[in-house]
């Protein structure tokens, strides 16, 4: 940042979008065209197997490849998603987390082959595993190797990519999960906290290389609509990490004790009702983290007024990248200095959240920590009750969302007439993907790739640094799939808790307690209480629609059957069958519905138990609603149907209509 | 499995005419029963998750009932917030059913009960896991042959486990997480010394106290050994059948008690009259008994 006392303009935050699908090259092109809009660095979606770590030619691949982000399988797709893209200057974001080593790997060997330096590379990969194990869901391994593999990182880019961030503590995708800033605070720099103290421990950092490893930590916010508070969140923020790693890092250099963070703004928030509410939405939640310059983010990602949709297009994401370069380029924002210096409502804001944020910090230290507390289940089960706590706020209007609960009477919105509203993904890019994947493997050097894989197993079982045996296998033509199979087979994976043993809250609503003797009026009749399976095919980790459905299903009195992520059709299949459930219901975000659900389908039809009726939940477009109607799912339910008492009155329906129910 | 699940009066009637006929003609000793208990997150799905690692290659089909509370307040319940067997999808050698509890109809006995016998009559070996201490011991130590204990490191000082009631009842122990090193180990030897001072039911066992880590698989195929070990114990001195019998006994008690009521148990002359009653019956089949008692009260309240 510019000397503050000067009268020129700050430097702005560098814009970026999170974007990425289909494949490498249509990607590229895709990052070109930002870049020549105006904006400033890049964000990389990579799409569920890459993330997960399988090839695209894998079961659960099925439906998956190039839907939420780039499928990268091997450096050959690395190298084109970056073709004519300078990455001595470029800053590029990675959202990667399980599979980030390898990922880093492929950049690396990416830069080499183009011939720049890897000590030339700026950027960010992800790799918090703890939020995915709390909320996004796309861990691999257990939380030890995993925490390994990221200290591992820290431990390698310090001096080998010293530009580079080897992992961006998140607090966003807590926020979305439910958390209240207190929480997001905490949670975060206990994660934090695990990360250094892990590092700290290693023989290879020497004492004196720790000031430049806690300098090379940043943070990945969420900023909601209270914009007010999110300010004193940032704030509060930057005061507890610059004490944090002082008291317990020994940092004595103040830049180093910078809080640097970057954001992506609420998506929880966004409306599929009167979508266009949300640009106004945007642009507010943007201001709480760059009004404040003293905790003014270092970069920044808007997401689009149609998220709520289904997948936004080019035109949707540049409206976005407008805003940013309205609010740095048009207003005076950034030729003032701290707008909140002195302000007493602010201050005062803030030391609340400190405090609150420290007592919960040490609540988590003394049951051992982050990792601990992702064992136990406890930060699951606190962010579950925080969500179904909002849940219920907006059911009883308690919370105001306008266009939702509150103000519904509108105008037909001319954005989202005809059917061109949203991106639509070839359905032919899975084929072209596998195909080059074949093409690749056929053309590589197997017994340069088996070397590779044999020095990786063995570096790791000896306890070596996982990033050089990773950057040789990147070099050597290993595949992603490859590369996590050799972990998987060291380390194991993991299931997390799902926290969904989470707290009733006291006291149902009068609407709850009527579809509570409806269940039981059915129970009756059905013999035994109504059963439910809550089920997430596919490799879409986002559970807290499903963990919210299945709370809800039990408080109205329904058994639920609910066993987590990352289900084939045919585990569901044989759970429906096993369990004797009366219902299902399916839950995907991702946007591969078309796929999996049709594969459930049949699956049940062929064990028999066509009669047990489908519901559905996710980011659904109208048009894909009807083709799963019409394929026999009896409802289909997406982001505005926020009432969830109402969604279960349906079920009963459901399953009074269906021959069970006869 | 619905059947057994079912209170709808006629399909009780024909659940029971099954479960009859399938406790009767049941091949002695037939399916391994064995019960999982210890309190909540002491890792008992993870190490139900790697036991069937290891048998299944063993070549032995397996089930697993998986009781879980419910709410007295609502009667809803979440099942399956466990680990369900990986290995399980897609091979018909391993079945998995969760159970709710359920207070408002009818107990864990009732359903539990009549799932064990049917799937002992399909699989090699039964498992039921249920959370919790002190009650639930009780419960399920009648339902199975085998009641393995899982604790949690550090769970506790012995004042602790005493209290429970948990050294009683239980055949085999297992101190999970092994893998947390020194406390597992304090914790092992806890549990070893307390249950050599307290007094058993079977004399001609020695409950052994195990460390396992379900983590990295050690111990495992020792715990298997154990199981076996108990089974064949109970077999070998003839303790077998006589744990069924009373268990079967103790199951018909409890039944009459939770249907009738004190009151209704009165009218066959109380507890100890019942349980003298159930003692002399040539009856092989507890639901049968449990219904000709159950007659038999309907009979006497009609009348009074």
């Amino acid at each position: 940042m510019s000397d503050a006392s000067a009268p020129t303009r700050d430097r702005p935050w560098v814009f970026r979008t999170y974007s990425g699908h289909s494949s490498a090259t249509a990607s590229n092109e895709l990052y070109r065209k930002n870049l020549a809009k105006g904006q400033t660095g890049l964000s990389v979606a990579f799409d569920l197997p890459t993330q997960t770590g399988v090839d695209a030619d894998h079961p659960l691949a099925r439906g998956e490849v190039g839907k939420v982000g780039v499928p990268v399988g091997h450096i050959e797709d690395m190298s084109a998603l970056f073709e004519g893209i300078p990455l001595d200057q470029m800053n590029t974001s990675m959202t990667i987390n399980a599979t980030a080593a390898w990922l880093l790997s492929l950049y690396v060997a990416a830069a080499e082959r183009s011939g720049v330096n890897p000590r030339d590379l700026a950027g960010t990969t992800q790799n918090d595993i703890i939020k995915e194990y709390l909320s996004r869901g796309t861990y691999v391994f257990p939380p030890e190797p995993s925490m390994r593999l990221i200290s591992d990182m820290v431990a390698y880019s310090v001096d080998a990519i010293p530009k580079w961030n080897p992992t961006n503590i998140c607090s966003y995708h807590l926020q979305e999960a439910g958390a209240s800033p207190v929480q997001e605070i905490a949670f975060s720099m206990a994660t934090a906290i695990a990360v250094l103290d892990a590092v700290k421990a290693r023989d290879d950092v020497p004492a004196e290389a720790i000031p430049r490893v806690v300098g090379r930590i940043s943070f990945f916010l969420n900023s909601g609509i209270r914009f007010v508070e999110e300010i004193c969140k940032g704030r509060a923020m930057t005061e507890l990490w610059d004490e944090l790693t002082r008291e317990r890092y020994g940092v004595e250099d103040p830049k180093l004790r910078r809080f640097r963070y970057g954001v992506q703004v609420n998506s929880l928030g966004l409306t599929e009702a009167q979508p266009e509410n949300n640009v106004i939405r945007i642009v507010l939640e943007a201001l709480g983290v760059t009004f404040s310059k003293n905790a003014r983010c270092r970069a920044l990602q808007l997401p689009a007024w149609n998220e709520a949709l289904g997948l936004p297009r080019p035109w949707d994401q540049q409206w976005s990248l407008r805003i940013q370069q309205i609010l740095a380029y048009e207003t005076d924002l950034l030729e003032h200095e701290d707008l909140f210096d002195g302000s007493h409502v602010v201050a005062k804001r803030t030391g609340e959240l400190i405090r609150e944020a420290r007592t919960e910090l040490e609540k988590i230290l003394g049951m051992g920590g982050a990792v601990a507390a992702v064992e136990n289940a406890y930060m699951k089960q606190r962010l579950v009750e925080s969500q179904t706590g909002r849940q219920r706020a907006i059911e009883s209007g308690d919370l105001t969302v306008v266009g939702v609960n509150a103000y519904t009477e509108a105008e037909p919105s001319p954005l989202i007439e005809g059917k061109q509203s949203i991106l639509k993904v070839d359905d032919s890019a899975e084929r072209a993907q596998i195909e080059r994947l074949e093409a690749f493997r056929k053309r590589r050097n197997e017994s340069e790739v088996e070397g590779a894989l044999r020095n990786l197993r063995e570096v790791l079982s000896n306890g070596g640094n996982v990033m050089p045996p990773s950057i040789r296998a990147a070099h050597a033509g290993v595949t992603t799939g490859e590369w996590t199979d050799a972990l998987r087979a060291l380390f194991g994976e993991y299931r997390a808790p799902t926290g969904v043993v989470a707290r009733s809250l006291n006291g149902a609503s009068p609407k709850t307690l009527e579809v509570r003797d409806r269940v039981h009026a059915l129970s009756e009749k059905l013999g035994r209480p109504l059963k439910v399976l809550v089920g997430k095919p596919g490799l879409d980790g986002h559970s807290n629609g499903a963990e919210q459905i299945a709370v809800k299903a039990r408080d109205v009195g329904m058994e639920v059957v609910y066993e987590g992520i990352r289900l084939t059709p045919d585990e569901i299949v044989q759970s429906a069958r096993d369990e004797g459930v009366h219902v299902i219901g399916l839950s995907i975000l991702s946007g591969s519905h078309g796929v999996l659900v049709v594969d459930v389908l049949k699956g049940l039809d062929a064990a028999g138990l066509g009669g047990v009726p489908v519901v559905v939940g996710g980011i659904i477009p109208d048009e894909d609603a009807e083709a799963l109607r019409q394929a026999g799912v009896r409802r289909v339910y997406t982001p505005k149907d926020f009432d969830l008492t109402r969604i279960m009155g349906e079920i009963v329906d459901v399953v009074s209509e269906s021959p069970a129910g006869h | 499995m619905n059947l057994a699940d079912d209170t709808r009066p006629e399909r009780r009637a024909a659940a029971r005419e099954l479960l009859e006929q399938l406790e009767r003609e049941a091949p002695f000793p037939g399916a391994a029963r064995i019960g999982v208990t210890g309190a909540p997150g002491a890792g008992k799905s993870t190490l139900l998750d790697a036991l069937v690692r290891t048998l299944r290659p063993r070549g032995e089909t397996i089930a697993i009932v998986a009781v879980d509370p419910s709410s007295q307040q609502t009667g809803g319940a979440l099942l399956g917030d466990r680990i369900r067997v990986r290995s399980g999808a897609n091979d018909p050698g391993v079945y998995i059913r969760s159970m709710a509890a359920r207070d408002r109809l009818g107990g864990l006995a009732d359903a539990t009960r009549a799932g064990i016998a049917i799937l002992a009559a399909v699989f090699d070996r039964v498992f039921v896991e249920t959370v919790g201490v002190g009650q639930s011991e009780v419960e399920v130590a009648s339902l199975v042959d085998t009641l393995l204990y899982v604790a949690n490191p550090g769970a506790g000082d012995m004042l602790q486990f005493m209290k429970a009631g948990v050294l009683e009842l239980p055949d085999v122990f297992v101190v999970n997480k092994a893998d947390v090193g020194p406390l597992a180990e304090r914790t092992a030897g806890e549990l070893s010394s307390g249950l050599g001072l307290g007094e058993r039911g079977d004399a001609g066992w020695t409950a052994p106290v195990l460390l396992t880590s379900a983590r990295d698989g050690a111990g495992i195929d020792a715990l298997a050994d154990a199981l076996d070990a108990h089974r064949q114990h109970l077999v070998e001195s003839s303790r077998l059948a006589e744990r069924r019998q009373r268990g079967g006994r103790a199951f018909v008690l409890e039944a009459l008690r939770r249907r009738y009521g004190s009151h209704g148990v009165a009218q066959l002359g109380g507890d100890a009259a019942v349980a003298s009653r159930v003692q002399a019956s040539a009856e092989t089949s507890a639901f049968a008994l449990a219904t000709t008692l159950g007659a038999e009260i309907e009979e006497a309240l009609r009348k009074s």
